[in-house]
């Protein structure tokens, strides 16, 4: 049987569409994810992630671990609760999954991917040889809810006063606990707003309080189009273990400085700098009738092929967008084969939409 | 639950069929097929005078999250398509039995109609 989030019976409540995600009964939508999506976009919106794994990371090795295990340099995370974006690869330079880490008290705080979990898990248990002072604990009794959207943040101190001392003055991508809750300024939608962890028990009870401040229950339908607008990778679409980091629009993550920073995956990424990366991921706005999907054939004239990692109907642009991998020298305009025909697209830098408004030229 | 008028025919891949005085058929797709679509976004439809054989996809809905077929239940010539649609497409799942036909359809055998599934049993295959 699927494994239940605690606000599993929230979601029935609220008339979700329930569908297994990576082994999760979760939510897809709770009627129209067109409305959800909107609600997130103009106002306030809140998403069950308690789905995604929890890893706390400890012991005087621990930086020393997270600087070998990922691409991005957690030495840049001067103070605690300051987070940052990484990669985590193998050595061939290919990504096994992306993740989120927090500087915690005596360590760091891992939040990655449920569908990657156990890969994960494994992977991290195995690089810990050589490191004596570091453990790994997993945090299941954590769970996590994401409130999105203008309003987001001012809903949250509405039904949780006391929270506060821990959400003024935060930064984009820093957290502070409060009591046993940990609230930090980060998110998948493109919008300001937060990500709470928050102990079992409590979860459903602040849920329904949100609920009773208008803030729109929102599933993973809704997620995916709020995420794909932001141009966010969605892992096992837009990378995986056969595509580096240079080739998923996540060259920024990784810290190539200092040069001695041996992380796993280096030598690998630094070849393939050296011989040309072969291929970007873009944005693609579609131009004439239908809809992207991934996997869908991109044909760029003159220069050769590509393919949609992620595509759908955009909400809040009202037509089709979609991220691809295509080659390096693919310039302004590209054909898509929707269905057996060629649709002319515009190549767009990502992302599509930022805190409510259309960013692309 | 969905709603599966008792004055129409059905096939098991979620088009309705209503037959008409002038013995064309006019098709669209169930409340259950758009509750399970989602947010209909764009609808795709085959030309006037295409002739089609019974179960050829001739037609297309995409909701948000997915692309989903539309079949001919029947053989048959196109003689009318509901261009409305194709700019109104979140008509599916306002009013998937009025507003959101799809296409008629003339018959190549009268006979073929008797084939089609009557509300209850079309209800009873939702169910299962």
């Amino acid at each position: 049987m699927a494994k239940r989030t605690a606000l599993y019976d929230k979601h029935l409540e609220a008339n979700a569409t329930m569908v297994d995600f990576a082994g999760w009964d979760m939510p897809v939508n709770y009627g129209s994810q067109i409305q959800e999506h909107n609600a997130v976009r103009q106002n306030a919106g809140m998403f069950d992630v308690s789905h995604m794994t929890i890893v706390d990371v400890s012991g005087s090795d621990s930086t020393d671990y997270l600087q070998k295990l990922l691409a991005n340099d957690v030495a840049r995370l001067k103070e605690k609760g300051k987070a940052l974006y990484s990669g985590m690869l193998n050595q061939d330079g290919g990504v096994i999954d992306d993740l989120i880490v927090y500087k915690a008290d005596n360590g760091y705080r891992l939040v990655v991917n449920s569908s990657t979990r156990a890969k994960d898990l494994e992977w991290m248990q195995k690089q810990m040889l050589g490191f004596s002072n570091l453990s790994l604990t997993e945090r299941p009794e954590l769970a996590m809810v994401a409130v999105q959207g203008p309003e987001a943040i001012a809903k949250v101190k509405l039904v949780k006063p006391e929270a506060a001392v821990a959400i003024d003055g935060l930064k984009v991508f820093q957290g502070r606990p409060q009591a046993e809750w940990f609230y930090a300024r980060t998110g998948y939608t493109g919008e300001d707003g937060l990500e709470i962890m928050i102990p079992e028990a409590e979860v459903a009870a602040f849920w329904q309080s949100l609920l009773e401040a208008g803030v729109q229950p929102c599933g993973l339908g809704a997620r995916d189009t709020l995420r794909l607008e932001a141009g966010m990778n969605l892992y096992g679409n837009d990378m995986d273990e056969t595509i580096s980091p240079l080739q998923a629009g996540m060259g920024w993550t990784i810290a190539w400085e200092p040069a001695d920073r041996q992380f796993i995956g280096r030598a690998a990424l630094e070849a393939e700098k050296a011989a040309g990366v072969a291929n970007k991921l873009v944005g693609l706005v579609l131009e004439g009738r239908g809809i992207m999907r991934s996997h869908q054939k991109v044909i760029i004239d003159g220069v050769g092929e590509g393919e949609v990692t992620s595509g759908t109907f955009s909400p809040s642009l009202e037509c089709s967008i979609a991220m691809a991998r295509v080659p390096v020298a693919t310039g302004e305009t590209c054909q898509v084969e929707i269905r057996g025909k060629l649709i002319p697209a515009r190549v767009v830098k990502l992302p599509f939409v930022r805190n409510g408004k259309k960013v692309y030229e | 639950m969905a709603n599966v008028p008792a004055d129409l025919k059905y096939v098991a891949s979620h088009e309705w069929i209503r037959v008409e005085a002038d013995g064309t058929v006019t098709i669209g797709i169930t409340d259950f097929a758009q509750g399970a679509l989602g947010d209909v976004v764009f609808v795709d439809l085959p030309e006037v005078g295409t002739e089609v054989a019974a179960e050829a996809d001739i037609a297309v809905v995409e909701s948000v999250k997915a692309a989903s077929d539309i079949y001919a239940p029947l053989a048959g010539t196109i003689v009318a398509i509901n261009e409305d649609l194709v700019d109104a497409p979140e008509q599916v799942n306002e009013d998937p039995y009025g507003a959101a036909w799809f296409f008629k359809l003339k018959p190549a055998n009268a006979a073929d109609l008797d084939a089609l599934l009557d509300a209850d049993a079309y209800t009873a295959l939702c169910e299962g």
